[in-house]
């Protein structure tokens, strides 16, 4: 892979490093102190941080102004984008925008449909209009003709390309799985560089999963990170297994998580068996580590996971 | 058919306020189909609503109309003298056989007793299901007879997003399929598996309404 977007995260994997991100929520105001307090407490144990773009259909800063506060702070930014809200005029006019502040990297998401609203736990906007003028895979292809064609996707140029190293997700594990490794496929043809996978905690058949990936040739094309949410608690992990798409937890660590004297030193436990366990799949170049509402775990996590230092790579 | 469900009857109620003389208004095509506006919705309803604004101290009368097709002039045309009679109308077809009353009878208020919200097919007694979006350009020939723009809540085109439930309903909803899922599962019975991992570009969306309202002239068929 020849780093061609003067993205950190791409120069790392190009290095041939295990690469990791991390996740910086915005916060639900126009709160600049949030954003950069959450960039000092996470600086240094990635390579690059994704910004969620209204997660759960709940409005958030941008993704766009959050990742530029990131920048500012110092840290890499991996702008998350999603096709509920925006359609291929404003996607496009938000990526050109992004490019000319420094964003190099974007994940391109379908995004939460906006009945979500955060699971219930807010009002959200479940009465908006949503928009999916294009999906998921479409975007990948979007980004790719900016960058490489500098083409805009009705056809007109622009100047200068905009460069970008280009992310996506995939849910290996969600029903029906015999599509999902298809699924990558049809990602990694629309362009995506990178892939970040919904957590893992069934290591054995998420293995099976990269195995298919691999096998298709996939994961020559494209670098996986396998994504490690550390556990904060048994019915975390329960509701995750039972509620959302794709993630499987086995039993025995429900059961590790109940009869735990310590849970936080459990989870993180969990987390960094996780973290070895995907490091020793052939095919993964990486980890995203997510804390949900507790991302003061991830330094600890990345310490004990012997990931840190992050490489400097020129 | 053209899916419509009655509003409810408070709403009802409150946008008759001020009229003594209302002409209820059927369609016994699709409203009927779907339980909304035929003949038995509106002689159910007239003698509720008159009960209900009676209560609430406004007596008001309410005589019923039945038409074939509220969205045809030619049927629309039969209840012109008892439209001369009301004060207002009150329509229980879709949106089009509303506006079709109101242009015809501009001079009085036409009030829309129903909410259209989607062309369905019924699955089963008492089960309506969204079948098509009217997109202006059909692509079920790719997708195994399948629609997914107006089957899928995101209308996705390459594929189910990660929000697939374990048996296969959609996460917006645990009654609804995931029709990616039920396209995946025809095309695999066929052994077509295969054919899905096409990239499908960005659509046009010009011959929906998105490209503005839709209005068609075929020359050879007009007088």
């Amino acid at each position: 892979m020849k780093p061609y977007s003067g993205s950190n995260l791409e120069k790392v994997l190009a290095a041939g490093h295990f690469a990791v991100t991390a996740e910086v929520g915005p916060p639900r105001g126009p709160d600049r102190e949030a954003m950069k307090n959450k960039a000092v407490l996470v600086k240094g144990i990635a390579d690059a941080y994704n910004v969620t773009d209204n997660q759960t259909a709940v409005v958030r800063m941008s993704s766009i102004a959050a990742s530029k506060l990131l920048i500012d702070e110092g840290l890499e930014p991996v702008m998350q984008m999603v096709c509920r809200d925006r359609n291929r005029i404003a996607l496009q006019s938000d990526l050109l925008g992004a490019s000319a502040l420094g964003i190099r990297n974007c994940l391109c998401l379908s995004g939460d449909h906006q009945v979500a609203g955060a699971s219930g736990k807010l009002k959200g906007h479940p009465g908006a209009k949503n928009v999916y003028d294009v999906d998921s895979v479409q975007l990948l292809s979007i980004l790719r003709g900016l960058r490489d064609e500098g083409l805009q996707q009705g056809g007109d140029s622009i100047e200068p390309n905009a460069p970008l190293f280009i992310g996506a997700a995939w849910t290996p594990l969600a029903t029906p799985e015999e599509f999902r490794t298809l699924r990558l496929a049809k990602k990694v043809d629309a362009g995506a560089d990178f892939i970040q996978t919904q957590a893992v905690y069934d290591v054995d058949r998420f293995a099976r999963a990269v195995r298919r990936a691999e096998d298709m040739g996939l994961t020559e094309r494209v670098a996986v990170l396998a994504g490690i949410i550390v556990p904060t608690s048994a019915g975390m992990l329960r509701y995750m297994d039972a509620n959302v798409p794709g993630v499987e937890v086995p039993s025995a660590l429900i059961e590790r998580m109940q009869t735990a004297a310590d849970r936080k030193a459990e989870g993180i436990k969990i987390a960094l068996e996780l973290v070895e366990a995907v490091r020793a799949i052939p095919g993964i170049s990486g980890v995203h580590l997510q804390a949900i509402e507790a991302e003061h775990l991830l330094p600890e996590v990345a310490e004990a996971a012997g990931l840190l230092p992050r490489p400097l790579v020129a | 058919m053209i899916f419509a469900e009655r509003k409810p009857l408070e709403e009802i109620v409150h946008s008759l306020n001020g009229y003594r003389r209302v002409l209820l208004v059927g369609c016994a095509t699709c409203a009927a189909e779907c339980a909304a506006g035929g003949e038995r919705e509106v002689e159910t309803l007239a003698p509720l609503l008159q009960l209900a604004l009676e209560n609430s101290g406004r007596p008001i009368e309410i005589a019923t109309a039945m038409l074939e097709k509220q969205c045809e002039w030619e049927f629309v045309e039969e209840i012109a003298e008892r439209v001369r009679g009301a004060d207002a109308v009150l329509s229980l077809a879709c949106g089009i056989g509303v506006q079709a009353l109101a242009e015809r009878y501009a001079d009085i208020p036409v009030i829309p007793g129903v909410n259209t919200s989607a062309l369905t097919m019924r699955e089963e007694l008492g089960v309506w299901a969204s079948r098509c979006a009217a997109c202006g350009d059909c692509l079920v020939g790719e997708t195994f007879g399948l629609c997914p723009i107006a089957r899928c809540a995101k209308s996705l085109l390459n594929g189910p997003c990660g929000g697939t439930r374990k048996d296969g309903k959609c996460e917006v909803d645990p009654e609804i399929d995931c029709v990616w899922n039920l396209i995946v599962e025809r095309a695999a019975s066929r052994g077509q598996l295969d054919t899905l991992r096409q990239n499908r570009s960005p659509k046009d969306w010009s011959n929906s309404g998105h490209g503005g309202p839709k209005r068609v002239v075929r020359q050879e068929m007009r007088l």
